[in-house]
């Protein structure tokens, strides 16, 4: 299996998105660098809008995500709910 | 400042497909394929535009929304570090160089990138890769400009960064970068995202953006780490159009495997060659390291690389046949690069130095294989000459590669102490290649990189000087009048970092800074 990732900068938005990323994906890992926040998985990885605005206490539109992201890799889907990366393999 | 999210009054999907797709239509004053000709003429066939469609589904609207956010964002932190003096908290002197060599290397090929995928967008004639290419052709654009404000900050107060738009045009380096977008930007509008979406953006920005960024962050130099990570969230994008690209070629037919497997092997390799220069900067222009290039490589391209070519596997995507020689030059480049740049100090646009005994101890630490049996004893010579006040400067030009236009200072895989070169004809012409890699992509298209500027070659033919310049007259100086040519001012922009005029004044006004005088 291969591992897909995502990388925000390390700023107070990214604070409630990378805890309701760790929440929902138990099996995903947080790299901490200089400025810089990375999370592996193995295989997939989603992103769910309504964890994010139960921690951030406001609508959270999922597009939000672009002005602090870095990074990713793996395969995209995205629409209303959830952001996911995954590998077909 | 929280963003406002509105509700909704359509979904995502169905947003995306009215402002893409509804907003295309069949020409009808002259047939398609006249106006969309570059479409066909690299021999990929598409039967079907509207199977592309964007992951983001991100629409012209959003776009700016987010875009907006994301400059303000940014400018906030160039007006304070310009405020508080942020040029003054670096580690040391030193790091600015990595700065210039970004600046005169890597920000006008953003600016031919925004001009690539103007183009790209402009030739395909499906809605969902137009609409995708005129996005990434605005973020390339803001890239150059955001870039370029950064960094004037640091041309107020040190030497180099004062004329990068000319430099990109002469500077023999410089040339190599260059080369690469040159060579993406002449061919059709798929070998451009392949070259550029694909190998660029979705194999190697990672390296380029991510440790080195990350770097700066260690350095000290808030300003430079948000412009880059500002640019970098721009990025997930364009890696996702490549790859979206990839996968839509294969999937609209068959016979378009072998082509898009071509231009893998071919731009893998590319873009290998060029981010050698990045492999120097981490290794050696970072007073404080994040990471060697060796470790950076084999994060984000051989793990995250090979995650993805597993998943192209499916289509019949063979990894790119460089990947054999990568792993041996990882070893190497990063120092066999610093080398040269060291020994042509003379004639480049920033400072050079040898490390001291304590980076070099990093060194070998993080190149155990390699960086004590090879190089090691050779910069501890040159650093001991130039305490004697014996700095070497070579005189002399190297022998350029047709294709990556690096000079010839790679070695051959199997010997590291053998300088490799390879050798094709043409014409009853010879011409030279640093490696199988690039000898190979000479071979495949001879009529294009015949026509290489190379900087080496144009010294040598008598074109790299200001006009009215004698070269036949007396007391001739070639090295002094390409000087002259490039804007580079000898004695201050370029030469060794020991008693230039950016380590005196920087020391001086750190001082300043933290003394009352």
């Amino acid at each position: 299996m291969s591992t897909v990732f995502i990388a925000f900068q390390a700023n107070e938005e990214s604070r409630p998105i990378v805890e309701a990323v760790l929440a929902d994906n138990p099996h995903a890992v947080l790299h901490e660098s200089p400025a810089m926040v990375k999370i592996d998985a193995e295989g997939k990885l989603v992103i769910k809008r309504e964890s994010i605005e139960e921690r951030l206490g406001r609508d959270f539109d999922l597009q939000e995500l672009q002005i602090n992201l870095i990074t990713i890799s793996g395969h995209l889907d995205e629409d209303d709910d959830e952001f996911t990366l995954a590998w077909k393999n | 400042m929280d963003m406002q999210a509105t509700k909704k009054k359509v979904g995502l999907k169905e947003k995306y497909a009215h402002m893409t797709r509804g907003l295309g239509w069949e020409t009808t004053y002259q047939p398609m394929n006249k106006v969309f000709p570059y479409a066909e003429f690299e021999g990929i066939k598409i039967h079907d535009w509207d199977k592309w469609e964007d992951p983001f589904r991100l629409t012209m609207d959003a776009y700016w929304k987010y875009q907006a956010e994301k400059e303000r964002k940014l400018y906030a932190v160039l007006d304070a570090f310009a405020q508080n003096n942020g040029h003054l908290g670096v580690t040391d002197a030193r790091y600015i160089n990595a700065l210039k060599l970004f600046l005169t290397g890597i920000s006008p090929l953003e600016y031919v990138a925004h001009r690539g995928f103007a183009a790209a967008g402009r030739n395909f004639p499906g809605v969902g890769p137009r609409v995708a290419c005129l996005m990434q052709s605005l973020d390339e654009v803001r890239h150059a400009q955001t870039q370029i404000h950064a960094l004037s900050n640091y041309n107020k107060h040190y030497n180099g960064f004062h004329d990068f738009k000319h430099m990109i045009e002469r500077v023999w380096y410089l040339s190599v970068p260059k080369s690469f977008f040159d060579d993406a930007f002449s061919a059709g509008p798929f070998e451009w995202m392949i070259a550029i979406g694909f190998s660029f953006e979705y194999v190697l920005t990672n390296l380029l953006f991510v440790p080195f960024m990350s770097g700066a962050a260690y350095n000290g130099d808030m300003g430079t780490v948000t412009v880059g990570f500002s640019a970098q969230s721009d990025e997930a994008r364009h890696m996702t159009l490549g790859l979206e690209c990839i996968k839509f070629m294969l999937e609209q037919d068959p016979d378009n495997l072998p082509i898009v497997q071509k231009w893998i092997d071919k731009w893998a390799w590319r873009g290998t060659r060029v981010l050698t220069l990045v492999g120097m900067m981490m290794d050696y222009m970072l007073p404080k390291r994040v990471m060697s290039w060796k470790e950076a490589w084999e994060i984000y391209f051989e793990q995250n690389g090979g995650a993805l070519f597993n998943d192209l596997a499916r289509y019949g995507i063979k990894v790119p046949e460089c990947l054999s020689q990568t792993a041996i030059d990882k070893e190497h480049i990063s120092h066999q690069a610093w080398a040269t740049f060291y020994q042509y100090g003379g004639a480049s646009d920033f400072h050079t130095w040898m490390p001291t005994d304590e980076e070099m101890d990093w060194l070998s630490a993080k190149y155990p294989n390699t960086f004590d049996k090879y190089y090691r004893a050779r910069f501890t010579h040159w650093r001991d000459e130039a305490e004697k006040g014996k700095r070497f400067y070579n005189g002399t030009l190297p022998m350029l590669c047709q294709v990556c236009q690096i000079p010839m200072l790679f070695t051959e895989p199997s010997d590291p102490t053998q300088i490799c070169y390879r050798e094709s004809e043409y014409q009853g012409e010879k011409y030279h290649t640093c490696s199988d890699g690039c000898k190979h992509i000479f071979d495949d298209e001879p009529e294009k990189y015949i026509q290489a500027w190379l900087p080496v070659h144009q010294i040598y033919q008598g074109n790299c000087f200001n006009e009215g310049v004698d070269p036949t007259a007396p007391g001739f100086d070639p090295l002094a009048e390409v000087l002259k040519w490039y804007h580079v001012e000898h004695g201050r922009d370029n030469l060794d970092f020991e008693g230039s005029e950016d380590q005196k004044n920087f020391a001086a006004w750190r001082g300043l800074a933290t003394k009352n005088v």
